[in-house]
């Protein structure tokens, strides 16, 4: 472990906790103006966090201790998923500790915690909350494996940093089965982060809502942990796919000056994918909570197609 | 051959044999103190738990060392029993003692005066079955294995039948019973094909004899459908969800924890062991079987509103887990790939032991559930943290690691399987490149699959509100069964966080079978596990942990240093509607209502639904086994049909017996000339 390494490492969690909620603000800003409205500015997020953190934690009366752990556990979950996927280097010390299975192991054990942290309090939204996380989840969870697989079968590894590392040093060519896989990891991340044609993160309708209803019992700083996660669990999900579908402009070890290029490109490349967000939340309908699965089983079935094609081809 | 005077000199196959005989004598002390109930609870189970503990430390000593054999001059003139302690024998002694030691420390807070059985017979069943498993891994011919093993069965089949004044109870032991001889008569068949005419039942002979492919098949089919029968494979599941729910909760947990790894480890020893040749369809056999069942076993547990039947079918779903990892090793074995086959067979050791522990966990806990509130059926519990955190909270973890989840042991076993099925290309045959990735997906599916059930046996028993009025009432455990309780999640934390340890145990095994292993990649990684090469995979359960728990302490003193942690308990808010009880919760039907819609095909539903005149509207749907009405009613009912045929034959006239007996002697001179 060199000290860059624990450097490129510290700065990788510094850029995940800042950046997460200025892109979360970013998305919300564009499919303001996409829509014709003005948007609460960039910086909203940060000022939400802060009045949340501010206010005084109303709990319900028969919460149990797991309720009031489960935020910063899930915060927990989605900081070290932040500091494991390769944002700004691959010269992380943490990522051995944890390759893309561990991962997606990281990603369910966040989403049993919030869905039981939703059971706790023994409300008919939460309940139906957790049993729809749960429904995504399910399907969302093998689809995401098995994107990562995709990737792993053509590198010949699980491991993140050595996945981007060797799709960053091919020659420029379209793999069919990434091809596949994009298309599903685009789908897998829509539901997964609470995205429109799954779920409105900006309604509290008992007919659609899935992460509404999960931290409806919550408020100020525990809700602000929730939220401050979320934006993280969004980050992640799209670093994982810059760093499988997008890898170049990723330093590795011993380059310095490499670092120093990484952020501005990482900023550019946060900033196209979250247009590209904005306008697919904007041209696409809220689906019924049943269509869920058929949307989140057509990316399943790509995924696996896409691996197939793989061992077809013989890639890898 | 050695002296018996000094201990020091004994070998691990002696104090193995202590075990067997001090857990015989307490059974029988058992039956002297029959209804001496504190002396049973206090000091005969704690007593079997300090045995258990010991087996354990001979296995763990006995794992590296050689295999040791002895002949017993016990049962027939020329039939002594054969004995044998080998690796493989170790691993499973290891496991024996290990979940043995907390369910029976479990058992002695356990059992409560006046039911059922008396306490001093169910102590006899319990540690004649215990030595019986024990004495199974073993024996080393084939007389000596057909005689424990049906004493397991027996032993087994008293203890499902405890409480047997229940018209279903006796039921489900009778239908236990049965699947249990059809079993054993696959094995028994199997034995006499492996002995190729020689006569000789030992198991030593069997490995020296080579069967052509044919017969060998045959014995391996054989094999997989009487071991499978025991272990839950389908067809043959269906005893499963009756028995576990019928017996007494620590004995389910023995039975699902530890008799259905006895099951496989029959597998292993015939497949394996005593078979010399590998066929590369064996492999596909064992993991379309294993898959198929784990896919229907965790659909099932999905939709269950009985915890323990809910427990039952995820225990089919790991079964078959551990089936298609071990299947995945016979593959590979085939094709001459030791080292990829010695990966996924630790896989699926590393699922047994961590299945093991996790599964007699949460038996344990619906145990202590049931003596709380003497409920079963999942729609009439809930808010149980309150009142039970002592069984809450090692249930969590029971829970986590049942649902495969970071950093506990059920991830580890997961992970190893999921890194066993992805890197397979390589194999010479196009078409098992193709089949491999997709019974990956297959395996990622039914892993999420278990995490909802999990996220519903827990939710429903533990959070929420009470459902029922009396749930208030319920005590929290005892003293010794949070010590079993304690110890079994020891147990998950210890195989979730120190693989490298375990996976070094189970090396020997692998050498034994596939003739590869781990050890040599994993001994010099420190804190990594790495299974191939680091570049390739590599996961680290500790600092994976320590790195989740570092940020839940940090930004809980940061949130408090730089704001407050200012709280005020108030009513709950839910939309702000203002009339909430304990019935608009999800009940466990509602929860399964996704998968029930999503896999209506798997299922056969009988569904009442209230029509809008009705006084007392009820709803109402029961979901069963299609298997049963396609495959054991149709069977049955030809047994019948035979049956009935063959009474004809029975005409109770003396004179018609006479004819049959004159026209057979003739159709025999017949023949003869």
């Amino acid at each position: 472990m060199s000290a860059m390494g624990v450097l490129s490492q510290l700065l990788a969690l510094v850029t995940a906790l800042v950046l997460a909620p200025l892109l979360t603000g970013w998305v919300n800003q564009w499919r303001h103006w996409l829509q014709n409205k003005s948007g609460p500015g960039l910086l909203q997020p940060y000022r939400m966090l802060h009045k949340l953190f501010q206010k005084e934690s109303l709990v319900a009366e028969h919460a149990s201790q797991l309720f009031r752990m489960a935020p910063y556990v899930i915060f927990g979950c989605m900081l070290l998923a932040g500091a494991i996927v390769p944002t700004l280097s691959t010269d992380l010390p943490l990522s051995p500790a944890a390759d893309a299975i561990a991962l997606v192991g990281l990603f369910a054990l966040a989403r049993v915690f919030i869905s039981l942290a939703a059971m706790d309090v023994g409300t008919a939204f939460g309940t139906l909350g957790a049993r729809r996380e749960m429904l995504v989840g399910f399907l969302a969870e093998p689809a995401l494996l098995m994107v990562l697989f995709c990737a792993s079968m053509i590198t010949g590894s699980t491991s993140l940093t050595v996945i981007v590392e060797t799709l960053a040093h091919r020659e420029l060519a379209i793999y069919p089965s990434m091809l596949l896989a994009g298309v599903a990891f685009t789908m897998v991340s829509l539901a997964e982060n609470a995205r429109v044609p799954v779920d409105n993160p900006d309604t509290h309708l008992e007919l659609t809502m899935i992460h509404e209803a999960l931290i409806l019992e919550y408020s100020a700083r525990h809700l602000a942990l929730l939220e401050w996660a979320a934006s993280l669990k969004l980050f992640a999900y799209s670093c994982i796919g810059l760093a499988l579908f997008f890898p170049w402009g990723v330093a590795e070890a011993n380059a310095p000056l490499a670092l120093l290029l990484a952020l501005p490109v990482l900023v550019f490349k946060l900033a196209v994918g979250g247009m590209a967000l904005a306008m697919i939340e904007t041209v696409s309908a809220k689906m019924r909570i049943f269509r869920v699965t058929e949307f989140l089983g057509t990316a399943f079935l790509l995924a696996v197609i896409g691996l197939l094609v793989n061992v077809l081809l013989g890639v890898g | 051959m050695h002296s018996f005077t000094h201990p020091g000199d004994w070998l691990h196959l002696d104090w193995v044999l202590v075990v067997v005989c001090a857990w015989l004598l307490i059974g029988c002390a058992g039956v002297v103190a029959l209804r001496r109930f504190r002396l049973v609870a206090t000091v005969l189970f704690p007593a079997g738990a300090f045995f258990s503990i010991l087996l354990m430390a001979v296995a763990l000593s006995a794992a590296f060392a050689g295999p040791e054999v002895a002949v017993l001059p016990l049962g027939l003139p020329q039939l002594p029993f054969h004995l044998r302690l080998d690796s493989l024998s170790a691993f499973f002694l290891l496991l024996i003692g290990g979940v043995s030691a907390g369910v029976s420390t479990f058992a002695a807070g356990y059992f409560r005066k006046g039911e059922g059985t008396p306490p001093g017979l169910i102590c006899l069943e319990y540690h004649a079955f215990l030595a019986s498993i024990a004495m199974v891994v073993l024996a080393d011919d084939a007389y000596v294995f057909m005689v424990v093993w049906e004493t397991m069965a027996f032993s087994s089949f008293f203890l499902v039948m405890a409480n047997h004044r229940i018209p279903e109870i006796r039921r489900a032991g009778y239908l236990y019973m049965l699947v249990a001889h059809i079993g054993a008569l696959g094995i028994l068949l199997c034995f006499g094909l492996l002995q190729a005419n020689t006569g000789d039942y030992t198991f030593a002979n069997m490995r020296a004899q080579h069967l052509t492919p044919f017969w060998g098949s045959v014995a391996f089919c054989l094999a997989v459908f009487g071991f499978g029968a025991k272990a839950g494979l389908l067809p043959l599941h269906v005893w499963l969800p009756e028995a576990h729910p019928a017996a007494p909760s620590p004995f389910s947990a023995l039975m699902s924890g530890v008799m259905l790894k006895i099951a496989l480890y029959g597998i292993l020893r015939v497949g394996f062991d005593l078979l010399q040749t590998r066929i590369w369809w064996w492999g596909v056999l064992l993991m379309a079987v294993g898959l198929a069942t784990a896919l229907f076993g965790v659909v099932f547990s999905t939709v269950q509103v009985d915890m323990k039947r809910l427990l039952a079918y995820s225990s089919i779903e790991n079964v078959g887990l551990i089936c298609a990892g071990m299947g995945l090793s016979m593959l590979f074995a085939a094709y001459g790939m030791q080292a990829l086959a010695a990966l996924a067979l630790t896989a699926a050791l590393y699922h047994m032991i961590s299945h093991a522990f996790f599964k007699s966990l949460l038996f344990c806990s619906t145990g202590a559930v049931l003596h709380a509130t003497g409920e079963r059926g999942l729609g009439k519990l809930g808010g149980l943290m309150r009142y039970m955190p002592w069984v809450a909270w090692p249930t969590l973890i029971g829970v986590l690691s049942c649902a495969g989840l970071p950093p506990f042991g059920g991830f580890v076993a997961e992970w190893l399987l999921l890194q066993s099925f992805l890197f397979t290309t390589g194999l010479p045959s196009s078409f098992l490149d193709m089949l491999v990735p997709v019974m990956a997906a297959m395996i990622a599916l039914i892993a999420a699959l278990g995490g909802y059930t999990m996220v519903k046996y827990f939710g429903v028993i533990f959070l929420g509100q009470p459902r029922d009025a009396k749930l208030a009432q319920a005590h929290d455990a005892g003293m010794w069964e949070r010590l079993g309780m304690l110890w079994l999640v020891t147990g998950c934390v210890a195989l979730g966080l120190f693989p490298n340890q375990m996976i070094a145990l189970m090396e020997p095994v692998t050498q034994l079978l596939v003739r590869g292993g781990l050890a040599h990649t994993v001994a010099d990684s420190g804190w990594l596990l790495v299974p191939v090469h680091i570049d390739r995979a590599s996961y680290a359960p500790a600092i994976f942990l320590l790195g989740v728990l570092a940020s839940f302490g940090l930004t809980y003193v940061l949130v408090r240093k730089l704001y407050h942690g200012r709280m005020r308990r108030v009513p709950p808010w839910d939309c702000g509607h203002p009339w909430q009880t304990a019935r608009m919760q999800d009940t466990a039907e509602g929860f399964g209502q996704p998968i029930r819609q999503i896999f209506e095909p798997f299922f056969r539903m009988v569904r009442r639904l209230p029509t809008a005149f009705d006084a007392k509207p009820s709803y109402r749907v029961e979901v069963e086994d299609p298997l049963w009405h396609w495959l054991y009613v149709p069977l049955v009912s030809l047994v019948e049909k035979v049956s009935r045929l063959v009474g004809l034959l029975q005409q109770g006239r003396i004179a018609v017996y006479l004819m049959y007996s004159f026209v057979t002697l003739i159709v025999v001179l017949l023949v003869v000339k």
